[in-house]
């Protein structure tokens, strides 16, 4: 238990934490892309991508919202002792770590203000496979991007909300999607192109 | 190597910029507020993109940096030098081989491909501080999308001059919704901001901002239906390797008020004179 705690950290911070950056910088430039991140052992039930993404991103300055499994005395123990990020309900977080279903309601989540909607809460989802899905449209994409999805509705309600919004980070194993609030979701390619030709 | 952190920047302060690069990217066009460091080097050297660049390098990257174009100018130099110092990365002035660029005041005439990343300098992020200085009514303006004086001040322009007199930091409407300072490129580079295969990534460090523009972004210069925009240059080929497409700049070469136009873009001009393309003042 205390050896878990301690161990599956980056070994070199520095240079792991460049490339771990890149990997979800890529996959937030790039929705709907899949991209590799390693470095991380965690405890489960946080999976080595997800252990990576808050490794590179949290610290003390950024509270965390640990949903359904996830808040358990494995992965509390491991995130204070590598991130030291204080743990916080839904509606203070500026990320969130779980699984779809239990990270539901979406709308008590910091959404940003109209004069700084940076002030929102990233959603960091684990989910059991990143694959081709639901069509994507929008900035950092050229003509269509396709990903797995846990549903299409939310995604589609935050996008109207826009600029303000959640934005979101798919991790499995050790690979991440993203999905940022400016990304149009379908349901599949021949939707897509109809709302296009509407358009 | 060892007297410094990797990319001279400590963890929690790249975290933090981190952080703001993905809000950036996720809200494109939109400047996110960051905590900017004293770098070592005066603010207006590009501090704010040093710490974009620090904060996104790996050491597999191959770091390339432009001032006005030329890779061989004191503030490029140094910048240069700086990074291979302090993240031990690979430095070229071929556009192509660079993964990141960091720029002051050009986007490369070689089209950039996916996997490359652009920095930029930015001194005034703020596409509307000169006509409204107080940073809390420009924040209300681009909450609002109050962006009609930004079209006054176009207008006045046309009034004045009879065209857009307007020929760099030529303001850009990002994805329909925020209007953005593009830094201060030459409007002829503003076509390249849109549709763009790499990231875009804009740092301010003395006002303590940065902002992003995603991959495939729709970027659209703002204009009006009777005096559209026109991305301007010099109306004379490169005086060392003959391009008529690059962007150009002046020198006076003689006190006759003798001149002589180059290639702004040292890598591209010399990559043509390579090829045995040759202009009229050509050696």
């Amino acid at each position: 238990m205390q050896a878990n705690t301690l161990s599956g950290g980056f070994a070199d911070p520095a240079t792991q934490s460049a490339h771990a950056f890149r990997s979800v910088m890529e996959a937030m430039a790039r929705p709907g892309t899949i991209q590799d991140i390693e470095g991380a052992a965690p405890p489960a039930p946080l999976s080595p991508a997800m252990g990576a993404v808050l490794l590179t991103l949290c610290d003390t300055e950024t509270p965390i919202y640990l949903a359904g499994d996830m808040d358990c005395e494995a992965a509390r123990a491991w995130l204070a002792f590598h991130t030291g990020a204080p743990f916080v309900g839904p509606a203070q977080c500026m990320f969130a770590v779980g699984k779809w279903d239990a990270l539901a309601p979406l709308a008590v989540y910091p959404i940003g203000t109209s004069e700084y909607p940076d002030r929102s809460a990233t959603l960091i989802v684990e989910c059991s496979e990143l694959a081709a899905g639901a069509t994507l449209t929008g900035p950092g994409i050229k003509d269509q991007a396709t990903l797995s999805l846990p549903e299409v509705e939310a995604f589609q309600a935050n996008r109207t909300q826009f600029p303000l919004g959640l934005d979101f980070i798919f991790t499995c194993g050790e690979r991440l999607a993203a999905l940022p609030r400016s990304t149009e979701v379908s349901r599949s390619s021949s939707e897509a192109i109809a709302q296009v030709g509407a358009s | 190597m060892t007297e410094y952190n990797f990319a001279y920047l400590d963890e929690q302060t790249k975290r933090m910029i981190r952080r703001a690069i993905l809000k950036g990217l996720a809200i494109p066009g939109y400047q996110v507020p960051f905590a900017s460091r004293e770098m070592p080097m005066p603010y207006g050297w590009g501090t704010g993109g040093v710490q974009v660049s620090a904060a996104v390098l790996t050491p597999k990257d191959t770091f390339k940096v432009i001032d006005q174009g030329a890779d061989d100018t004191t503030n490029a130099v140094s910048i240069r030098t700086f990074f291979q110092r302090t993240a031990g990365v690979a430095t070229t002035t071929a556009t192509s081989d660079a993964t990141v660029i960091q720029t002051r005041h050009r986007i490369p005439e070689e089209p950039l491909h996916e996997g490359q990343i652009l920095v930029y300098q930015v001194p005034i992020p703020e596409p509307l501080r000169f006509l409204e200085p107080r940073e809390s009514e420009t924040r209300k303006m681009h909450s609002l999308e109050e962006y009609g004086l930004m079209h006054v001040k176009l207008y006045e322009d046309i009034s004045r001059h009879g065209h857009i007199a307007t020929s760099y930091a030529y303001p850009v409407k990002v994805e329909g919704r925020y209007v953005m300072d593009p830094s201060p490129i030459p409007k002829f580079d503003n076509p390249k901001l849109g549709d763009m295969a790499a990231i875009q990534l804009f740092g301010a460090g003395r006002e303590q901002r940065i902002y992003a523009l995603p991959p495939y972004t729709q970027v659209v210069s703002l204009d009006f239906e009777d005096h559209p925009f026109e991305a301007s240059k010099a109306d004379h080929p490169c005086g060392m390797c003959g391009a008529t497409d690059s962007y150009l700049d002046e020198l006076i070469i003689d006190d006759a008020g003798g001149r002589m136009f180059v290639c702004s873009d040292t890598d591209y001009c010399e990559a043509r004179q390579a090829t045995g393309h040759k202009g009229k003042d050509a050696a």
